[in-house]
C-alpha cells in the first residue's frame, strides 16, 4: 500500500536526498574543520549531502589520542623550587623541564599528523588558544599534558562542563594564578581573565565585579605531591559577594554558573567560532541565532557545529580562502596532504615556534592572535623557506647558510628531511593531474596554472601566496 | 566596526601609498629624526623602578618589595632609580635621560589587551581605532622616497604601533632577511580578499626593504650578551646597513609581575638599562645618537600597593624614560600621590599622547594631528 508521507518527512527526504557537496564544497568542509585533506578524503566526502557530510565529520570525533603519551606524565609533581638543594639540582630540573617540553610538544605532533579524527586535534587546538596556559609559567609539563587530555576529552563535548572543569585544572590554577587566591589576600588573575577572555568578552564586567568575582573563587588549590584540584574551605572567603548587581555566598562553582547564564558568553563563544571557521567578519545576525541554540541545548558543541558547518554562511563563494592558515596548519597540513612523516619533530616544533606558535606555549592569556597576525616579513619568509627547502623550489646557498641562526638551520632542516624521498610525479597521478591538484591544495582558483616538471608545477603551487589562505 | 574591515582599508591604504603619491599627504620636510620605542610588555611596575624613597606610604604599601631607602640611586631628593639599572647612571648625569612620572590617560583601563591597544593607536579609553598611531602618522605625512621602510620591528611578533597600514618589518637577523628575501614573490593583484591583500603587502614590503638593506654594516659597539642585548643588535645592524628607516620598535617583557616581582623585574631593568646604553654607544658611533629619540612604553603602570603573592596588579599611571642626544635630562611629570588613589590606582598627570606628540614635532616636524587625533601639547623633554 502506498501512503502519501506527512510534508515534513518529505521535507527533511528532500534535504536528506540534497545533491552531494562535490569536491569543492568537500575540500572547504575538511580544511576548515581539519588540517589539509587528501585526495582520497576529499572524494569521500563529496559523495555526502551537507547534513550528511557535517554528521559524518561529528559522529567520527574522539575523546582521547591515539598516541601513546610519554611515560613521566602520570609522575607526582617535583618538589618546589625554593625546597631545591644547590644549583646542581636546579640545573638539573631545568634541564629535565626543557626535555619534557620537548616530548611533551612532539607527543602532539605525531596525534596531529596521525589523528583519525582531525577536527578532534583541531577543537583541542582552538580550546588551547581558548583556555589558555603555558608551559614557560606552569612549569610542570605534567600538568600541561593533562590540561591537553581535559581540552581533547570535552573538544566536542559540553562547553558549560569544560568551564568548570577549566577553572579547576591544575595548569590553570598555576597559569592564572589561582592558587595564590586566598580569602582575605585575593589575586584577581584568573576573575578577570575567565570574563574578559573566557566568557563573557571585555565591557561586559566592572572592576567591582572582578574583586568581588576573585572572592568567591578563593579556596581552588593544588595538592602535592599528587597535583589534583583541591577545595580548601579553611582558605575560601565565605562572606556574601556583590556580582553583576545580584548579592550572593558565591563559591567557585556559583560564580561560573553566573557566567554560563548571561547571554554574551554563548554570543563570545560563537564568535570566535565564526572566525576559527567561517570569516573573519562575524555576521552578528547569525551568531545570536546560534547564541540562542547553543544555551538551548545546554552548551552541547556538536548541535551547535551540525547548525554552523551546514549553513550557507559556511559555505559562502566570499568567504572562500579568506582566512590564513596557523603554522600547525601550515605545515602539518602540508605533511598529511603529501604523506610526510618527519623521522625527528625537533625541526618543525622549532619553525612553528619561529612561525609564531608555540605548542603548550601562547604568548600570553589571550592566545594566539591568528588571522593576518601570522603573516609579517620574518614569518612569511621563514613559511616560503620551508616549503621552498620541501618542495626543492629554490638551491640554497649552502656556503652562506654556516653563519644562520639556529632557527633559520631548522627550517631547512625540517625541508632537508622531509622532502627527502617525496615523490611528486607519484603524488600528482594519483590526485589526477594539475587542475585537480591546484583545486585540492589552494582554496581559489589562481591567476593561471602551473607549467613544467611535477616537481616544478607543485612548486608553483605551494610558492603561490594563496597556500597560505584556507 | 570590525578589526579586519580596517585592516582591509589599511591595506589598501597602503597599497596606495607604495604605488602612489596621496594628493594630500606632504612629505616630511628636512631629514627625518629618528624614533626608537622600547615597549616593557606587560606593564612595568614604575613605583620600582622610580622609587619614592622619601614617602613613607610607598613602604607601607610594599612591606615585601619596595626598594630600600639606601639601596636606591638617588635622581633627587625624593626620587630613586631601581640599583638594577646603575648602567644608566652615566646618561642621566650628562642629561640626556629624561623620566616622564604619572604618564597614562583619562579613564583607564587595566586589562593588558585594552590598554596597549589604546597605547598602540593613541585612542581615547573609550574609542576602538584599529590602525596604529604610526600608520596614520606616515600616512598622513609620508618619509621622504628612499627610506627603506616605515618601521622596523624587533623582539616582537606583532606591529604594534606599526599596525594597519605602515610598511613595516619584523626582523630577527639582518642577514637571513636579506637572504631569504628573493623567496618574495612580485605579485600584483587586485582582490578585496583582506587576508590575501596582507600577504601581497608583506612581500612588496620584504622586496623594498631588502634592497635597501642588502649591505652589511659593521660596528664596534659590543651588544650584551642577553635577549634584549641581541634585539639592539638586531636594530642597529639594521640602521648601520640602511639610515634610512623611520622607527624602530623593540620589546622586552614580560613585566607581568603578579608573583615575585622583584627578582624578575630587577633582571629585566638590568637588561634595559644595558640595552639603553648600547643603543648609546651604537648610535654615538653611527652618528646618530644626537637626532634619535629613545621612548618607552608600556599598556600600564602597576598597582601602589603589592599583593600577597610578593608581586603586583595592574595598574595605571606610570614612570617611562626619554634617552637621546638632544634630550633636557631630569625627572619631569607627576610624582606618585598616594593621598589622592583612585580605587587604590595612581592618578595621572602627563597624557601618553604629549609624549607622541614631542615624536612627532622632534622626528618629523609635525604636530601629530593625523597620528593622535587631536591636538596634544608635546611634552617639553627635546628640543
Amino acid at each position: 500500500m502506498i501512503r502519501l508521507l506527512p510534508l515534513f518527512l518529505v521535507g527533511s527526504l528532500l534535504a536528506a536526498t540534497a545533491a552531494p557537496i562535490g569536491e569543492i564544497d568537500a575540500r572547504h568542509l575538511l580544511s576548515r574543520t581539519g588540517f589539509a585533506a587528501t585526495m582520497d578524503e576529499v572524494t569521500q566526502y563529496a559523495r555526502l549531502d551537507r547534513q550528511a557530510a557535517v554528521a559524518r565529520l561529528l559522529s567520527e570525533v574522539r575523546t582521547k589520542a591515539i598516541t601513546p603519551p610519554p611515560a613521566w606524565v602520570d609522575e607526582p609533581l617535583p618538589e618546589r623550587r625554593a625546597q631545591m638543594s644547590g644549583d646542581e639540582e636546579k640545573a638539573a630540573f631545568r634541564a629535565r623541564l626543557r626535555e619534557r617540553g620537548i616530548a611533551l610538544r612532539a607527543w602532539w605532533y605525531d596525534e596531529l599528523l596521525a589523528t583519525p579524527s582531525p577536527l578532534t586535534e583541531h577543537m583541542t587546538l582552538f580550546w588551547h588558544n581558548h583556555f589558555v596556559s603555558a608551559i614557560q609559567k606552569v612549569r610542570m609539563p605534567q600538568l600541561m599534558y593533562r590540561q591537553n587530555v581535559l581540552l581533547r576529552q570535552e573538544a566536542l563535548g559540553n562547553f558549560g562542563r569544560l568551564l568548570h572543569a577549566v577553572a579547576k585544572d591544575p595548569a590553570m590554577l598555576v597559569y592564572l594564578d589561582g592558587v595564590q587566591n586566598r580569602r582575605g589576600e585575593p589575586n584577581e588573575n584568573f576573575a578577570r581573565e575567565v570574563m574578559e577572555l573566557f566568557t563573557l568578552g571585555e565591557g561586559h564586567y566592572s572592576e567591582q565585579d572582578i574583586r568581588e568575582a576573585a572572592r568567591a573563587l578563593t579556596g581552588m588549590s593544588l595538592e602535592r605531591p599528587s597535583g589534583e584540584y583541591r577545595f580548601r574551605p579553611a582558605l575560601h572567603d565565605f562572606g556574601e559577594k556583590t556580582i553583576f548587581g545580584q548579592r550572593g555566598n558565591y563559591d567557585p562553582d556559583a560564580f561560573l554558573d553566573l557566567l554560563l547564564n548571561k547571554p554574551e558568553t554563548a554570543e563570545f563563544v560563537i564568535t570566535k567560532l565564526w572566525k576559527e571557521f567561517i570569516s573573519p567578519q562575524p555576521d552578528v545576525v547569525e551568531v545570536k541565532r546560534w547564541a540562542k541554540l547553543f544555551r538551548d541545548q545546554r552548551y552541547e558543541i556538536k548541535p551547535l557545529l551540525q547548525a554552523m558547518l551546514s549553513s550557507d554562511a559556511f559555505y559562502a563563494a566570499q568567504y572562500r580562502g579568506v582566512l590564513v592558515k596557523s603554522p600547525v596548519e601550515l605545515t602539518v597540513g602540508t605533511f598529511r596532504q603529501f604523506g610526510i612523516t618527519p623521522p625527528d619533530m625537533r625541526p618543525l616544533l622549532a619553525v612553528n615556534r619561529n612561525l609564531g606558535q608555540d605548542l603548550f606555549n601562547p604568548p600570553n592569556v589571550k592566545g594566539w592572535p591568528g588571522y593576518t597576525d601570522w603573516i609579517n616579513s620574518q614569518t612569511l619568509l621563514t613559511r616560503k623557506q620551508m616549503l621552498a627547502r620541501v618542495f626543492r623550489v629554490a638551491d640554497i646557498d649552502m656556503p652562506a647558510m654556516a653563519q644562520a641562526s639556529k632557527v633559520e638551520k631548522a627550517s631547512l632542516r625540517v625541508g632537508n628531511k622531509v622532502g627527502y624521498g617525496l615523490y611528486l610525479d607519484r603524488w600528482l597521478g594519483d590526485t589526477g593531474g594539475i587542475s585537480r591538484a591546484s583545486s585540492l591544495l589552494l582554496p581559489l582558483v589562481p591567476e593561471r596554472l602551473p607549467e613544467g616538471t611535477p616537481l616544478e608545477m607543485i612548486g608553483q603551487l605551494v610558492m603561490n601566496p594563496l597556500y597560505q589562505l584556507k | 566596526m570590525n578589526r579586519r574591515a580596517f585592516l582591509q582599508i589599511g591595506s589598501l591604504a597602503a597599497l596606495g601609498h607604495l604605488n602612489s603619491t596621496v594628493a594630500w599627504a606632504t612629505v616630511v620636510p628636512g631629514n627625518p629624526r629618528l624614533l626608537i620605542l622600547v615597549e616593557l610588555k606587560g606593564g612595568n611596575d614604575g613605583l620600582n623602578t622610580i622609587a619614592p624613597y622619601a614617602d613613607s606610604a610607598y613602604y607601607d604599601l610594599r612591606p615585601k618589595i619596595a626598594i630600600a631607602r639606601d639601596q636606591v640611586l638617588q635622581l633627587d631628593e625624593r626620587s630613586g632609580l631601581n640599583p638594577a639599572m646603575q648602567a644608566l647612571m652615566p646618561i642621566w648625569q650628562a642629561k640626556q635621560l629624561a623620566i616622564v612620572q604619572g604618564v597614562g590617560y583619562p579613564q583607564p583601563n587595566l586589562s593588558h589587551f585594552r590598554s596597549i591597544e589604546i597605547w598602540d593607536t593613541a585612542s581615547n579609553s573609550d574609542t576602538v581605532l584599529q590602525t596604529g598611531w604610526l600608520s596614520r602618522q606616515f600616512a598622513a605625512k609620508p618619509l621622504p622616497a628612499g627610506f627603506v621602510t616605515d618601521g622596523i620591528a624587533v623582539g616582537s611578533q606583532d606591529l604594534g604601533p606599526l599596525d594597519g597600514g605602515a610598511r613595516a618589518l619584523v626582523l630577527q637577523s639582518q642577514d637571513a632577511f636579506v637572504r631569504q628575501a628573493k623567496l618574495a614573490d612580485d605579485k600584483a593583484g587586485a582582490t578585496k580578499n583582506a587576508a590575501l591583500l596582507h600577504l601581497l603587502k608583506v612581500e612588496d614590503d620584504i622586496r623594498i626593504a631588502a634592497r635597501g638593506l642588502a649591505a652589511t654594516g659593521n660596528l664596534n659597539t659590543t651588544f650584551p650578551d642577553h635577549g634584549f642585548g641581541k634585539t639592539v643588535k638586531t636594530a642597529m645592524e639594521a640602521l648601520a646597513a640602511n639610515r634610512n628607516i623611520g622607527v624602530f620598535r623593540l620589546t622586552l617583557g614580560s613585566f607581568d609581575t603578579h608573583i615575585n616581582q622583584r627578582n624578575q623585574q630587577d633582571r629585566l631593568l638590568g637588561e634595559l638599562a644595558d640595552g639603553f646604553v648600547a643603543l648609546q654607544m651604537a648610535l654615538t658611533e653611527l652618528g646618530r645618537w644626537n637626532d634619535t629619540l629613545v621612548l618607552s612604553y608600556a599598556e600600564f603602570g602597576r598597582r601602589p600597593q603589592e599583593n600577597r603573592s610578593a608581586g603586583t596588579d595592574h595598574g595605571t599611571a606610570n614612570a617611562h624614560f626619554v634617552l637621546g642626544g638632544a634630550v633636557r635630562g631630569g625627572l619631569y611629570g607627576k610624582r606618585p600621590d598616594f593621598n589622592a588613589l583612585d580605587g587604590g590606582n595612581l592618578r595621572f598627570g602627563v597624557d601618553f599622547r604629549q609624549l607622541y606628540a614631542s615624536a612627532c614635532r622632534y622626528c618629523w616636524q609635525s604636530d601629530g594631528m593625523a597620528a593622535l587625533g587631536g591636538r596634544f601639547e608635546p611634552f617639553p623633554v627635546v628640543a
